[in-house]
This record gives structure tokens, C-alpha cells and sequence, in this order.
């Protein structure tokens, strides 16, 4: 008996339709973001995330009402973000049904603002976003959807931000990122032992062997991906039942 | 029957009131003492600090009719928080009163392992729950939180993460659970329509 890890398809969004593209270049349309969490939520996935990647001001009323569309769907956790900047965005996301809200550049820029979200809901409910990048001997904090370096070690960032009351880790390898090569293992350990709150691993999902490593060399308590359960590469099912097989705990849906 | 959800500002309230909709039950939500007085079955949700929702109760003046409305033998359901603060003090903000109706206190969850205790676990039956009626065993649900009561005397179902905690809680008409049975998927609907059942 022991917490099971969790599989998490994540929802990138322009505000209103389900994309896909490699490092933000060539988005294409992968889908209804509503149809796409019923059929998630019916596959036995543990969490959704959704994040606009636009993030921009004028479309964020259309991202709201995306998330209490997808909200009514789910019987599982939903968290979501994407240019998440003050309290009152924090606010406004967790009201139209979210469960927790992920922070990225503007935590960057003000950390202050994790301890704001997690005062009013709770660490549980604040999941800190680090896309990391290797740059020599250490990896460097991306900001505004990857493309800028923060010049800041993600290893300090990530305790800084459970520090300041982050409750969970979204790891992002940007290197690995669209790649379907694997997950950055060694990156996902070196977080994963560096905090004390459950880290998500995220970039390069493909073959189920990929979450059998990340989960077991990389000490992650989440995976999340994106492409390869939208274009139904992967099933949701199929995947947990092969990780069941090799040893490693899921929540298997009846 | 009509479920009365207690709204002291949780997140959890929307989710709740979805997961009771998806089973056809009709709820209302209110954070008036007078409607509470008169509630025929009460659902607690809660989410977040701990020292939140006992404060609300206060500014609110619901501790008072809550209390009441359970001593007269009213079905409640804690949820998260909502089981916490059956005890008499947490934790998390020793220095506030809990509603006392349970004599353990809460604790914080040891260090050692990852918290918040986040995510799908198991839990353990200790005795026959009524709640718990067409759950299986290894049945998954959906835990949030970094404090629990690791003591409970009417604990009917136990889970563990670092420490062993009470997950379920029945002692007459008072039922609660520490994970969240409105994000539990199917398991979790189990566990309100049981309520729903109990209550009618």
C-alpha cells in the first residue's frame, strides 16, 4: 500500500483549442480540449493539466471559460496555468474549477508571488512550472515558454520555490522536450532528491519504457506528456497496465 | 433530500457540487447559520490552511449551529479539511480551536516523505464503515494534504504515508474522509452516493 504515480496528459492551449508543436514553432490543431478530458478522465489518467501557452491578456476570458468547460468534465484533480502573473490570476483560474495553479516566468521574476498563491490555497494547490535546460555542468532556468534563459541554477530555483511554498514540482526538460527521446532522467533525479514535494516529470515521453526509467531512475512521483496520448500512440490504459507489469505502482481503473 | 454544502470560500466547493450533480442529488450552498440550523444533511468540503476554514466558521457564526445540527443527529460528511477540523485543535494552527466533536488532535504528517501527501494511495478497512459498503479493497482515492490525525479512536479506514492516519471516519452520524471523494473518480462516487444513502 503505498501513493501510486501518476499519469498526467497535459492540455497545451491557445485559450480555446487543444495545440501542438515542437518548442512553440509550427502549432498546429490537436483537438477539443473538453472532448479530449472526457476521454482522459473515462481512460483512467490521475491529473490533467491544462495551460494556455498564449497567455495572452485579451484571450484569457476564452481560457477561463475552457477550463470550467473541461472542470465539468473531470472526476480527477485538474490543474491549471500559462501566464499566470498575480494572485488575482491565480484566483480567477481556481474559480472556474481548477485545482491547483502552476506559476513559471512570473514566479521567475517574483517569487513572492508562490507565497501569495499558497496562503490563500494551500502549498497543495500551488504547483511551481521550471523548464530547464542542461548548460554545462548544471541546468539553467528557462523563462517565457523556454525560449530565455533566467541565468539561475533550476536545483537552487526548485528549493527556493518549495521554500517560498510551492506543494509540487512541474519539471520540464527543455532539451528533451517534443524530442520523444525519453525523459531527462538525470535532470528529474537531481530535482527529485534536491525538494521534499512531489516533482512531475515532463518532456520526451514516448515508449512506456520511458515512464518505467523516469519513475524508477528518476525518482519522479508524476509524468506528464502531451502528443503521444492526443494522437493515441499511447493509451492511457495500456501504459498503466505495462508499468503495473514491470513493477511499478499505479492506480489501475477498473 | 436536499444536501446543504457548507461554503466557507473553499476551492473544493464547485467539484463537490459537480460530483453530487453527476449522481442527481440536489445541493445547495450557504454559509448562513439559519440554514444550517435547518440543513437535513450537511457536506463540508475543504481545502487549503486549516486556520481558513476555522476562522470562516467564527466570522460566520457557523460553529455554533454546525455543532448543534450534529449533535441532533444530522448526517454530516467532512471532506479534507472538513475532517480535521472535527477534532479539537490541528496542528497546523494550534493556537485555534476545532469543533472538538472528535478528542484526538491533528498532526503534521512525519518528515521522510514527500508532502504534501499528494496524489492517489490505497487505504486499509479496520472495521465495517458503512461509508465504505461496495468498495473494494486496493480501491484508489485522491489524497491532498500535509496534516492528518494519526490517532483517531473512530477511524473506520486507515492509509499511510510516512505515518499511518485515519482516511475514513464514522462515529454515528458523523462520517468524514481525508481524501477528496469529488476527484476520487468512481471510487469516489461510491463514497457520496453512500453518504446520500445513509442520509436519506
Amino acid at each position: 500500500m503505498s501513493l501510486a504515480h501518476r499519469i498526467i496528459p497535459c492540455l497545451d492551449t491557445d485559450g480555446e483549442r487543444v495545440v501542438k508543436g515542437v518548442n512553440f514553432v509550427g502549432l498546429r490543431d490537436a483537438g477539443d480540449p473538453v472532448a479530449l478530458a472526457a476521454r482522459y478522465n473515462a481512460e483512467g489518467a490521475d491529473e490533467l493539466v491544462v495551460l494556455d501557452i498564449a497567455a495572452s491578456r485579451d484571450r484569457r476570458p476564452t481560457f477561463l471559460e475552457t477550463i470550467r468547460r473541461v472542470a465539468a468534465q473531470l472526476a480527477i484533480p485538474l490543474t491549471a496555468g500559462g501566464g499566470i502573473r498575480t494572485l488575482e490570476d491565480g484566483r480567477a483560474v481556481v474559480r472556474a474549477g481548477a485545482d491547483k495553479v502552476t506559476v513559471n516566468t512570473a514566479a521567475v521574476e517574483r517569487a513572492e508571488l508562490i507565497s501569495e498563491l499558497s496562503r490563500e490555497f494551500g502549498a497543495q494547490a500551488v504547483v511551481l512550472a521550471i523548464d530547464a535546460k542542461r548548460s554545462g555542468d548544471h541546468w539553467d532556468v528557462m523563462v517565457r515558454g523556454g525560449r530565455e534563459s533566467a541565468s539561475r541554477d533550476a536545483i537552487e530555483w526548485a528549493r527556493m520555490g518549495v521554500a517560498a511554498g510551492a506543494g509540487e514540482i512541474l519539471l520540464t526538460s527543455v532539451d528533451r522536450d517534443g524530442t520523444q527521446s525519453g525523459f531527462d532522467v538525470t535532470l528529474t533525479a537531481a530535482i527529485s532528491g534536491a525538494v521534499t514535494v512531489p516533482v512531475i516529470a515532463s518532456g520526451g515521453a514516448k515508449s512506456p519504457a520511458h515512464f518505467v526509467e523516469v519513475f524508477r531512475e528518476g525518482a519522479a512521483d508524476a509524468a506528464l506528456a502531451a502528443s503521444i496520448f492526443h494522437d493515441e500512440v499511447q493509451s492511457i490504459h495500456a501504459l498503466k497496465q505495462f508499468l503495473a507489469s514491470s513493477g511499478v505502482e499505479v492506480r489501475l481503473p477498473c | 433530500m436536499k444536501i446543504t454544502i457548507l461554503d466557507y470560500g473553499a476551492g473544493n466547493v464547485p467539484s463537490v457540487e459537480r460530483a453530487l450533480q453527476r449522481l442527481g442529488v440536489e445541493s445547495h450552498r450557504t454559509s448562513s447559520p439559519e440554514c444550517i440550523s435547518k440543513a437535513e444533511a450537511l457536506l463540508l468540503p475543504g481545502v487549503g490552511h486549516y486556520a481558513a476554514l476555522v476562522r470562516a466558521l467564527d466570522e460566520k457564526h457557523l460553529r455554533a449551529p454546525l455543532i448543534d445540527a450534529i449533535h441532533r443527529g444530522v448526517p454530516f460528511l467532512g471532506i479534507c479539511l472538513g475532517l480535521q477540523v472535527l477534532f479539537k485543535l490541528s496542528e497546523e494552527a494550534s493556537e485555534l480551536r476545532g469543533l472538538n466533536l472528535l478528542p484526538e488532535i491533528v498532526s503534521a504528517l512525519p518528515p521522510g516523505v514527500k508532502l504534501p501527501h499528494m496524489g492517489w494511495n490505497q487505504i486499509e478497512k479496520k472495521r465495517e464503515s458503512s461509508l465504505l459498503s461496495g468498495i473494494d479493497a486496493g480501491a484508489y482515492f485522491y489524497f491532498a494534504h500535509s496534516y492528518a490525525a494519526l490517532d483517531s479512536n473512530d477511524t473506520a479506514a486507515t492509509c499511510s504515508h510516512g505515518a499511518e492516519f485515519a482516511a475514513v471516519i464514522e462515529q454515528r452520524n458523523i462520517f468524514a474522509v481525508q481524501f477528496h471523494p469529488e476527484k476520487s473518480g468512481d471510487s469516489g462516487a461510491r463514497i457520496l452516493q453512500n453518504f446520500l444513502r445513509l442520509a436519506a
